[in-house]
């Protein structure tokens, strides 16, 4: 049964990873004769100053969208889990920019954005004029936005579901107890979370280490290198200075960030199989 | 239940981490969805496949070449594609290097050329211009430069002489009641004048890098002369460190600090043609670009070229420089290889190409039409209507300058000049001191 997902698997994700392994330990300009050297694009790239600051802009993405998104998400997933014929509209409403392709969002969001010809000069509203894309602080805040914006409803209809999940037999003994309905969602819906929580916070942490297209279509990792994550950088490295050794390297460490990161997430939610319905 | 420590989902924490890297690894190597049959292999009777920018004012004279030739020989068409100009740079390289190439390679000569001739992808035309002499003889010899390597020719120079000039908006300067500027300190004098008047002194696509290099290009050669430039080109050390660069990277982010460009310019790309837009909308002042913003200009700006608003004049001097006031950058010519991977059907339509429609006169009216000096010769008689003053200027620009240098980063290989763009746009961000950029920049020299 699980033979063909394997054999995909394999195809498309251990030896195209092998590839990059081995190519990081060569030299080759995407063009020419592949020239194995030994660790000399791997030294190229643990000395470039650009990967502390590419990591570092990695990190902040992560940790920023992570903190935006989570919040959102559960709340609304909570909001939208009520049958009620307007909560239903709505969930329709919000699901929409999940359905937008990255490419889309970010050409449309870079002509609103332009404080020449954006909807700041086109309405007439003098605040919406900022530098937003040109200052590197104000490009990471627009980032972030965009970046909660698309995939909040995604993460909200997964909360949705699991929040659906609750037995109300739960809500009912609380009422008998008499716990209003901020006590509710914190002793009761936010513990049963957790596991969502957890398998939200994956797709969102391992998910915004490969933001790319949007990034790059956005600010192609500027204004200078401000918002030059490594999957930027590993295409820049790759296939704008044709150093296709430094950025298999990249690619490896992106990989190995990736799992380290997903690991630590399964540790954090607990390796027990303990049932969190347990006495409902 | 033990704990197994290669669990069933750990397993997948990895597929999807590798699954992730996959699909970045994918990216950019994807040819165009006919590339199989259209390219090296041809498809049948001869075809060739031809690749090049898209836009105007070029695409659409390319696509009348492409029109001619296939008119004239059904049995050999030729299969164009069009890309815009910075996604074209990098689908070329890594469709070079998947053998998945057309058959014509449209580039800017120089360093990259000289990269596709090290991996043996281009064909050494020395000796079919030998047999073609009157082919050779038709085109401008000072093109050729960028087209030869090691002393062979590797690639055809065709389409227009781009030199860089200074653009305007006379009726800006006509309302703020300025006069064009005559030198670097009269450019700086009309900064704070246009942003009283809320207009943006110079209009610039930083975000495309190399249109910010165009203004390093030109105060380095007007402050110490073509010779600094032509030092790192050789691969000298430290060529860099020559003080006239850090005195013209001072310049430059002098202007930055006054507020010399349009707000927010670090996030305007050329590919959209927003920085021509904010030209011919009266936002801005001026702007330094290739000599086709005029073709961008006539078509995208409604009637302002044609009622006169659109000025011109080649970068001032700068005050007590050494530089000739005559010299220019920009591209001598464009450049059309053939990939040596080629079929020899594909490469024999591609040389028949070569030797009828691209220098034939119906091509050198078509460009000439768009706004362009060609780079085939006795096209002067042709300099009539609307763009007659232009066309001179530009081929009096190209022609008198005592040297026309080929854009930085289309001299310099692929490494050495993307570590340039990306210096260029930290230092246009003011992320990096002048002496920080030439630090980085004299690390690089040679590779």
């Amino acid at each position: 049964m699980a033979l063909p997902a394997f054999v995909w698997f394999v195809l498309f994700g251990i030896v195209p990873l092998l590839g990059v392994v081995a190519l990081s330990f060569t030299t080759w300009n995407g063009i020419g004769e592949i020239v194995p050297s030994g660790l000399t694009s791997w030294k190229a790239t643990l000395q470039d100053p650009g990967l502390p600051h590419a990591l570092w802009v990695t990190f902040l993405i992560m940790a920023l969208s992570w903190a935006v998104q989570t919040p959102m998400s559960i709340l609304l997933g909570v909001f939208l889990a009520t049958s009620k014929r307007y909560r239903e509209f709505l969930a329709v409403l919000y699901f929409i920019p999940l359905l937008l392709s990255s490419a889309a969002i970010a050409i449309t969001y870079k002509a609103l954005l332009d404080p020449s010809f954006g909807l700041g000069s086109g309405l007439g509203v003098e605040w919406l004029n900022q530098d937003w894309l040109g200052n590197g602080t104000l490009a990471m805040g627009v980032l972030i936005f965009i970046v909660s914006w698309q995939f909040i409803p995604f993460h909200t209809l997964i909360y949705q579901g699991a929040v659906r999940q609750i037995p109300t037999s739960m809500y009912e003994a609380s009422q008998i107890d008499g716990a209003g309905r901020v006590r509710q969602f914190f002793s009761i819906t936010l513990p049963q979370l957790k596991y969502t929580i957890i398998t939200s916070s994956t797709l969102m942490v391992v998910g915004s280490l490969t933001f790319f297209d949007l990034i790059y279509v956005l600010t192609a990792g500027g204004p200078g290198d401000a918002t030059r994550a490594l999957a930027l950088l590993m295409y820049q490295q790759g296939f704008q200075a044709n150093l296709m050794g430094p950025a298999s390297a990249i690619a490896v460490i992106l990989v190995l960030v990736g799992l380290g990161l997903s690991l630590l997430l399964r540790r954090l939610g607990g390796r027990g199989n303990e049932s969190q319905l347990e006495g409902a | 239940m033990t704990y197994n420590p290669m669990s069933r989902r750990n397993f997948l924490g990895l597929a999807a981490g590798a699954a992730g890297a996959a699909a970045l690894a994918a990216c950019g190597s994807d040819g165009p969805e006919s590339s199989g049959g259209g390219s090296t292999s041809g498809g049948g009777g001869g075809g060739a496949s031809y690749w090049s920018l898209s836009g105007p004012p070029g695409e659409p004279v390319r696509k009348a070449a492409i029109k001619r030739f296939n008119d004239a020989n059904p049995n050999a068409k030729i299969e164009e594609f069009y890309y815009q100009n910075d996604a074209y740079k990098q689908k070329i390289k890594t469709s070079l290097g998947a053998n998945q190439g057309p058959t014509m390679i449209w580039g800017w000569g120089g360093g990259g050329l000289k990269e596709y001739v090290a991996a043996n992808q281009v064909e050494d035309l020395t000796d079919w211009f030998g047999q073609n002499a009157a082919v050779k003889d038709k085109i401008l010899p000072s093109s050729f430069g960028a087209a030869t390597v090691n002393g062979k020719i590797y690639a055809m120079p065709i389409e227009t002489v781009q030199p860089i000039v200074l653009f305007y908006n006379k009726k800006v300067f006509d309302r703020v009641g300025v006069q064009p500027p005559k030198s670097w300190g009269e450019i700086m004098a009309l900064v704070p004048k246009f942003n009283d008047a809320k207009v943006a002194p110079f209009s610039l696509a930083g975000q495309s890098r190399w249109t910010n290099m165009m203004w390093l290009e030109f105060l380095l050669d007007r402050t110490a002369g073509s010779e600094v430039f032509d030092r790192v080109f050789a691969g000298e050390k430290d060529a860099w460190s020559d003080p006239a660069v850090l005195d013209m990277l001072t310049k430059i982010q002098d202007l930055v600090k006054a507020n010399g460009f349009q707000k927010g310019f670090s996030s305007t790309a050329a590919d959209s043609n927003a920085d021509q837009a904010l030209l011919y909308t009266g936002r801005a002042a001026m702007m330094l670009h290739g000599s086709w913003s005029y073709g961008i200009q006539t078509a995208q700006g409604g009637n302002f070229v044609k009622d006169g608003g659109l000025g011109w004049m080649n970068f001032p001097p700068v005050e007590g420089g050494k530089g000739d006031p005559s010299n220019t950058v920009g591209n001598p010519g464009q450049y059309l290889s053939i990939s040596s991977k080629a079929s020899a059907e594909a490469k024999e339509t591609a040389k028949k190409f070569f030797s009828t429609t691209l220098v034939d006169d119906a091509e050198k009216e078509n460009w000439v039409k768009s706004g362009g000096v060609p780079v085939l010769k006795n096209s002067d008689s042709l300099f009539q209507g609307a763009d007659a003053q232009f066309l001179k200027d530009m081929a009096a620009i190209a022609n008198g300058a005592k040297t026309f240098a080929q854009s930085w980063d289309q001299a310099l290989s692929p490494t050495a000049a993307e570590t340039l763009l990306d210096n260029i746009a930290k230092l246009f961000q003011l992320q990096v001191s002048p002496q920080q950029w030439v630090d980085a920049m004299n690390g690089v020299i040679g590779k």
